[in-house]
C-alpha cells in the first residue's frame, strides 16, 4: 500500500479530498503507529483519495498551549498553518482528538479554516455510505467491549454518538462505565499530563479509569485516541489485566472486520 | 403610634435597600476590575441558557431528588416574596392586610385566600426542604460537603442559609396562624396551638412576627454580597455570559499571535507598537471580567470537585477551591481599593499566593468541571490564565516540560524524534 503524501500528490497534478492528519503519537509511538496503519489501510480499502503531509507535518501545538506556553503554540500553528493553506486543504481527518480540537476550534482564528473530522466521525459516514463493509463473520462479533470517551472529543466537542454508532456495527455487546460521555472520566493524559510525572497524590488517573473498564468485565476497550489508548493500556497492565482486556483503537477494530 | 411604626418601617425599608445597593455597586465594580470578558453575540441563544440553566436549573436534574428540593427552595423564595409587595404595602401605608381589603371589595376575596394558600404550602414545602438539606449537607457525610475546601467560614454560611430560610418561613406561618381572622391552609392547623392565648397577646405575637419576617427578609437580603448565595442572582447573568464556544476551544491570545507574525514576517511590524504588558494572569485583575463573575457566582456545591479527576485520585487540586480562592483574592483587592482609592500592591498575588503551583499542575483539562457546574462557571479558564502567568512570565515549569518544549521546537514533535522519521511508519503500512 503506497501512501501518498500532499507533495507527490500535487506534482502528479492530483487534489486529494481529504488530507489524514497522523499526528505525534501516531507518527512515532510504536503503538499509535498502529492505529495509523490501520485508518491508512481502511482509507485505502474504501477507496479514499487522501494524502498525508508526510516530513512537512510538525506538532499542533497542543501540549505546549495546555501547559502555558502560548508563544511555541504560535510558532507551530503559524507554521502549520502556511504548510496547510499553501496547499490550499478543505477537508482535514485525524486519528488524535487533540490534534483534531486544535485544529477545528483553535487555529480558524489564526487563519487556518478547514472541515475538520476524527476518524470515528468519518469511519461512521464511510458505513453509512457502503464504502466500509463489514464482514459477517468478523472476529469481534459477540465479544463484550466498553468505549471509554477522550476527553477532547466528548466533552469538548460533543462527539459521543460517532464511535458507538462504529462499534454497533461490529455486532459486539457494548456494556458502558459508570462514568461514561459527559461524564466520562479522563484517562490522565490531557493538559500536557503525558509529558510529565503525576503530582502527588492517592493513586494514578489511569489506574482509576483502568479499574473502571475492567469492573465491566469486557473482552475489549476501545478508544478513540492514542493517548487514552496508552494510558488505559498502562492501567491495565498495572492490575495485570492485559490478558483480559485487551485495549484497541477504533480504527483497528474496524480495518480487521473490514471486507 | 402607628404613624412611628409606619416611620420606622419606612427608615428600615430604605436604609436595607440602600446597603444593598451599595454592595450590588461594589460587587459589580469588582467584577469590572478584570479585563474586558463579556461577550453578548448569538442573543437567541444565551437568553435559551439563561431559560434552561438558570431559570430551568437542567443541569440540577442529573441528580433529580435534589434538584426537586432545590427548585421548591428556587420557586418557594420568588414566589413568596410575591407576598412582601403586601407587606410592604402595609408597613408603609400603616395597613393591614391591604390586597386583603381591596380583593374583598373587588367581591375576589377567594383569589386572595388562593394566592395566600399557595405561598403557606410552598413555606412549608421550604421549611421541610432546608430541614432535608441541613441533615443532608452535616450528617450525611457527603465527601464533597466534608471537604477541607469548606473549613471555617463556607461551611457556615451554608447552614446560616437553611437556618435563616427556616426561621423566615416559621415567622411566615406564624404570622398569619397568630391572625385569627384568617383561616389559611397551613396556618389555621397551627392555630390550635395557640388557643389558649387571648386577643391581645396574638395581636403582639402576629405583629412581632411581621416585623421579625421583613427584618429577616432584609438582613438575609444584605447577608447575600457575602455570602455563597449570591448565585440566586448571578446565576442569570453568568448563563447568559457563558461561552458558546466547544468547551476544548481555549481563548487566543492575540497579542502572542502578533508577536509571533511579526518575527517571522518583519515587514508587518506597525511603527511604534509596544510589546504586551505581561501574558496569562498573576492576579485578579489579569483575569476576564466573566472569571471573575464566575467567583462571585459559584455556590461552592462542589459538583466540580467531585467529577475532578486529579481530585478524585488525591491531587491537591479542587476546582471548586479554584473559585472561592478567586472570590477571597478579588475581595481582598476590593478592599485595598476601598482603603487606598485604586490598588496598593500588596505583595500578594492570586497565583502563589492563594492557589499554589502544585494546584495548577495536576490540572489534566479535561472539561468535567465545566460539564458539572449547574450555573456555567469556567475553573478550567482560570487555571490555563494561570498556568500561562507561571510558564511565559516566571519560566517556571517542570523539568520534563522544558523538554517537552524544546523538542517541539527542535523536532517539531514532543518526543525527541527526528523529524525525517515522521512519515517512516509509511514504508510498513
Amino acid at each position: 500500500m503506497k501512501v501518498n503524501t500532499m507533495a507527490e500528490m500535487i506534482a502528479s497534478g492530483q487534489t486529494p479530498e481529504v488530507l489524514f492528519w497522523v499526528g505525534c503519537a501516531g507518527s512515532f509511538d510504536q503503538r499509535a503507529q498502529k492505529i495509523t496503519k490501520a485508518f491508512a489501510t481502511i482509507l485505502d480499502k474504501a477507496g479514499v483519495n487522501y494524502a498525508i503531509l508526510g516530513k512537512e507535518e510538525a506538532c499542533t501545538g497542543d501540549p505546549a498551549r495546555r501547559a502555558g506556553n502560548e508563544f511555541m503554540f504560535q510558532m507551530m500553528a503559524y507554521q502549520n498553518i502556511q504548510i496547510l493553506n499553501g496547499y490550499s486543504i478543505k477537508k482535514i481527518v485525524t486519528t488524535c482528538p487533540h490534534c483534531f480540537n486544535i485544529l477545528k476550534n483553535e487555529y480558524p482564528v489564526l487563519g487556518g479554516n478547514y472541515e475538520v473530522i476524527h476518524h470515528t466521525q468519518f469511519l461512521q459516514e464511510l458505513i453509512e455510505q457502503g464504502k466500509i463493509k463489514i464482514t459477517d463473520s468478523n472476529e469481534w462479533k459477540g465479544k463484550s467491549i466498553t468505549y471509554h470517551d477522550s476527553c477532547y472529543l466528548g466533552r469538548a466537542n460533543e462527539i459521543y454518538e460517532a464511535p458507538r454508532k462504529v462499534l454497533e456495527s461490529l455486532d459486539m455487546e457494548l456494556r458502558e462505565m459508570k462514568r461514561c460521555k459527559s461524564k466520562g472520566l479522563c484517562c490522565g493524559a490531557g493538559g500536557a499530563q503525558m509529558f510529565k510525572e503525576e503530582e502527588k497524590g492517592d493513586k494514578r488517573v489511569n489506574r482509576e479509569r483502568a479499574d473502571e473498564a475492567i469492573e465491566t468485565k469486557s473482552d475489549f476497550v476501545a478508544s478513540a485516541c492514542p493517548f487514552c489508548n496508552t494510558m488505559l493500556s498502562d492501567g491495565i497492565k498495572n492490575r495485570d489485566e492485559e490478558v483480559n482486556t485487551q485495549v484497541l483503537d477504533i480504527a483497528e477494530m474496524i480495518a480487521k472486520a473490514m471486507q | 403610634m402607628a404613624i412611628i411604626a409606619q416611620i420606622l418601617f419606612i427608615i428600615l425599608t430604605a436604609t436595607a435597600l440602600s446597603v444593598f445597593g451599595k454592595n450590588l455597586l461594589r460587587i459589580r465594580r469588582n467584577i469590572l476590575i478584570g479585563k474586558a470578558g463579556f461577550v453578548n453575540d448569538q442573543k437567541a441563544r444565551r437568553w435559551k441558557n439563561v431559560f434552561l440553566l438558570a431559570l430551568g436549573q437542567k443541569k440540577m436534574f442529573t441528580k433529580p431528588i435534589v434538584a426537586i428540593l432545590h427548585i421548591i427552595l428556587y420557586v418557594g423564595f420568588i414566589i413568596i416574596n410575591i407576598e412582601l409587595l403586601e407587606i410592604m404595602a402595609d408597613g408603609i401605608l400603616g395597613t393591614h392586610r391591604i390586597f386583603e381589603t381591596y380583593f374583598e371589595k373587588m367581591d375576589a376575596i377567594s383569589v386572595y385566600n388562593f394566592v395566600i394558600n399557595s405561598f403557606e404550602i410552598l413555606a412549608a414545602l421550604v421549611f421541610v426542604a432546608c430541614i432535608i438539606f441541613l441533615v443532608r449537607r452535616n450528617m450525611l457525610k457527603l465527601k464533597r460537603f466534608m471537604s477541607n475546601d469548606l473549613a471555617g467560614w463556607p461551611r457556615s454560611d451554608a447552614n446560616y442559609i437553611l437556618i435563616a430560610e427556616i426561621i423566615l418561613m416559621g415567622l411566615f406561618l406564624m404570622m398569619n396562624a397568630a391572625d385569627t381572622e384568617t383561616h389559611f391552609i397551613i396556618s389555621s392547623s397551627l392555630q390550635p396551638l395557640l388557643s389558649g392565648i387571648n386577643n391581645d397577646t396574638l395581636f403582639i405575637i402576629e405583629h412581632s412576627a411581621w416585623w421579625l419576617h421583613i427584618m429577616g427578609i432584609y438582613i438575609f437580603m444584605n447577608y447575600l454580597p457575602y455570602s455563597k448565595h449570591l448565585h440566586i442572582i448571578l446565576a442569570f447573568p453568568n448563563t447568559y455570559y457563558a461561552p458558546l464556544t466547544p468547551k476544548g476551544m481555549m481563548n487566543n491570545m492575540p497579542e502572542v499571535q502578533n508577536e509571533v507574525l511579526y518575527a517571522m514576517q518583519p515587514e508587518l511590524v506597525p511603527t511604534g507598537a509596544a510589546a504586551p504588558a505581561s501574558f496569562g494572569a498573576k492576579d485578579v485583575m489579569d483575569l476576564s471580567s466573566k472569571n471573575l463573575m464566575d467567583a462571585y457566582s459559584c455556590t461552592e456545591c462542589g459538583r466540580c470537585t467531585a467529577a475532578c479527576p486529579a481530585n478524585i485520585t488525591g491531587k491537591l487540586l479542587s476546582p471548586r477551591k479554584i473559585m472561592m480562592a478567586t472570590r477571597d483574592r478579588l475581595e481582598a483587592v476590593g478592599k485595598n481599593i476601598d482603603l487606598h482609592k485604586s490598588f496598593m500592591p500588596d505583595n500578594k498575588t492570586l497565583l502563589h499566593d492563594y492557589i499554589t503551583v502544585e494546584e495548577l499542575r495536576a490540572c489534566t483539562t479535561c472539561n468535567a468541571c465545566v460539564e458539572e457546574c449547574p450555573i456555567s462557571i469556567s475553573p478550567l479558564d482560570i487555571i490555563m490564565e494561570l498556568r500561562r502567568s507561571l510558564v511565559m512570565e516566571e519560566s517556571n515549569a517542570p523539568q520534563e516540560w522544558n523538554s517537552m518544549f524544546s523538542n517541539i521546537e527542535n523536532n517539531f514533535a514532543p518526543w525527541k524524534f527526528a523529524p525525517d522519521d515522521r512519515d517512516a511508519w509509511t514504508n510498513q503500512a
